[in-house]
């Protein structure tokens, strides 16, 4: 099937009741492998000890949270310029996926901060900065929930959306314009990881689960809406047949 | 696995995952059996889709 076909929310459907059974299976398998690796697997830290673990979800708790939001904004693109009501389908899905991701980031950082650093949180560039992502995933939340409107409302989440990608070069660069208690980077930087393969490879395992997982409830997440605004159309014509 | 003086951490962060990850999968199950219900119930009170009544026959 050209991918260009799925665009039609009906074919959509079908598409996610075909798919949504391997990406369940590939999602487990992938945290199977992944958990095994991590837990049992993976050496401590020489400084750090076991909180290393920690690591396993913070680092793709973060990446996703990231990566959700730069998926929202190219749907918003959609929604702007081609006012494809899929791609509006598409970013509202994965607000709440992406902001529960940048919740576990937040969280699972300041349980690695308080034994390593000494303090659950600090007001530096890089924690604030994804606090600031944090806050306006709520936003964009609650700015859906607010608009009855699809259309409406999907138009001026777009824009906040596009505003929002403001903050993605800032938390990814923070550490380096900034001095702030936050490493730098240490997995994709020049010169290659400074992280030792043997806790690496577990790290790049757990993306991979965290990854599937994210794309299973995404189409899931999408499949929901689409059937919401039937739903929605379908009480309309109801309540339009029954005034009329 | 030992987990060291630190396991407290860990395991709040491992069972803050396994919570959040949880309630995503709830909200996605939940609200498309919702969804399904509500489109039961309309179908079987006799309204379709705008689309559907579109491709009926005249």
């Amino acid at each position: 099937m050209p991918l260009i076909d799925l665009a039609n929310p009906t074919r959509f459907l079908g598409f996610a009741e075909r798919a949504l059974p391997w990406l369940i299976a590939a999602t487990l398998f992938a945290f199977a492998i992944g958990l095994t690796q991590a837990l049992f697997v993976a050496p401590d830290d020489y400084q750090q000890g076991a909180t290393v673990k920690i690591m396993f979800l913070h680092v793709p708790s973060a990446w996703l949270g990231m990566f959700c939001w730069s998926l929202m904004s190219a749907a918003a693109l959609g929604t702007l310029v081609w006012r494809h009501p899929l791609a509006d389908v598409a970013a509202k899905a994965a607000a709440p996926i992406g902001a529960a991701f940048t919740f576990l980031c937040l969280f699972t950082g300041s349980m690695w901060g308080r034994p390593m650093w000494g303090t659950y949180w600090v007001w530096d560039a890089r924690l604030t900065s994804v606090l600031v992502m944090f806050i306006m995933y709520l936003g964009l939340i609650a700015l859906w929930r607010s608009v009855e409107d699809p259309s409406r409302a999907g138009r001026a989440a777009a824009v906040l959306t596009l505003v929002g990608a403001i903050n993605l070069p800032i938390i990814k660069f923070s550490v380096d314009w900034w001095n702030t208690l936050h490493q730098p980077a240490s997995v994709f930087r020049v010169g290659g990881s400074s992280i030792d393969r043997s806790i690496l490879m577990p790290l790049f395992a757990m993306a991979i689960a965290f990854t599937l997982l994210f794309v299973t409830l995404h189409i899931a997440a999408m499949r929901n809406e689409i059937l919401r605004r039937r739903v929605r159309g379908m009480l309309m014509l109801q309540a339009h047949a029954q005034g009329g | 696995m030992s987990l060291g003086p630190h396991a407290a951490f860990i395991l709040a962060a491992y069972a803050a995952a396994i919570a959040v990850v949880a309630g995503l999968i709830a909200w996605v199950v939940l609200d498309f059996r919702a969804q399904k219900r509500v489109l039961g119930d309309l179908e079987a009170h006799g309204v379709t889709r705008r689309s559907a009544v579109a491709k009926e026959p005249a």
